[in-house]
């Protein structure tokens, strides 16, 4: 049983770390900030699982897997997060090279949002204009 | 046994570490530099963790946390900035 269980510690520890590397080449190979940003998300979630399980399965402690289940859930609800207004920001500055996608359908409400005021500001209100326009 | 495990599993993790920071380095926008960075602190929250599992103590289980959430505040804040600056 012991040494099934270090087995079984050494396979998720290494797969866990082995997703970090996969961040890590698809960050430096990858072309531009939209693949990017998908390689970038591997060791945030899947890694950091596999590693928490490791730890709580090597350490032998129900204690600490609270903790653990707390840091996971953290990523779990931050990445999304950051992820989408990485992506925004990316989007609407040019960073993203979009000439690569095959599908652009964010590209006719960003046009019309911003073809509707002059300095661009406050995108809400600007598309709620246009939607009484057309009616 | 642990510790052969602990070598390899530091030895993806440094390999990782040095392509986000040629990334980092290289990285024609600054929004590349902040998912780069953000990997890194992931990177180093996972050697927190291996640390803990080679020396058996949970000391630094705190500061994983903490680290999940700085780096959720970082990215966030960084491109919320870049956003604003093209707007103006």
């Amino acid at each position: 049983m012991e040494i099934f269980l270090d087995i079984l510690v050494a396979v998720l520890l290494i797969l866990g770390c082995l997703m970090s590397l996969i961040a890590g080449i698809g960050l430096l190979t990858f072309p531009d900030m939209l693949t990017r940003m998908h390689a970038a998300t591997k060791p945030q979630v899947l890694g950091f699982l596999l590693i928490f399980a490791g730890l709580a399965i090597h350490l032998r402690n129900w204690t600490i897997v609270p903790v653990l289940i707390v840091a996971w859930a953290m990523q779990l609800l931050t990445a999304p997060v950051s992820a989408h207004m990485i992506g925004r920001s990316g989007y609407r500055t040019k960073h993203a090279a979009k000439d690569t996608l095959f599908s652009d359908e964010l590209r006719q409400v960003v046009d019309k949002v911003s073809s509707g005021s002059a300095t661009g500001a406050i995108p809400v209100v600007d598309s709620q204009d246009h939607e009484q326009d057309g009616k | 046994m642990i510790e052969v495990v602990i070598w390899i599993c530091g030895s993806l993790l440094a390999l990782g570490g040095i392509a986000c920071l040629i990334r980092v380095v290289k990285g024609p926008s600054i929004l590349d530099r902040v998912l780069a960075l953000d990997v890194m602190l992931l990177i180093i929250s996972a050697a927190l963790c291996l640390e803990m599992a080679l020396n058996r103590h949970t000391d630094y289980l705190l500061f994983v946390v903490a680290a999940c959430t700085l780096g959720f505040i970082g990215s966030v804040t960084v491109s919320r900035y870049v956003s604003d600056q093209r707007n103006a």
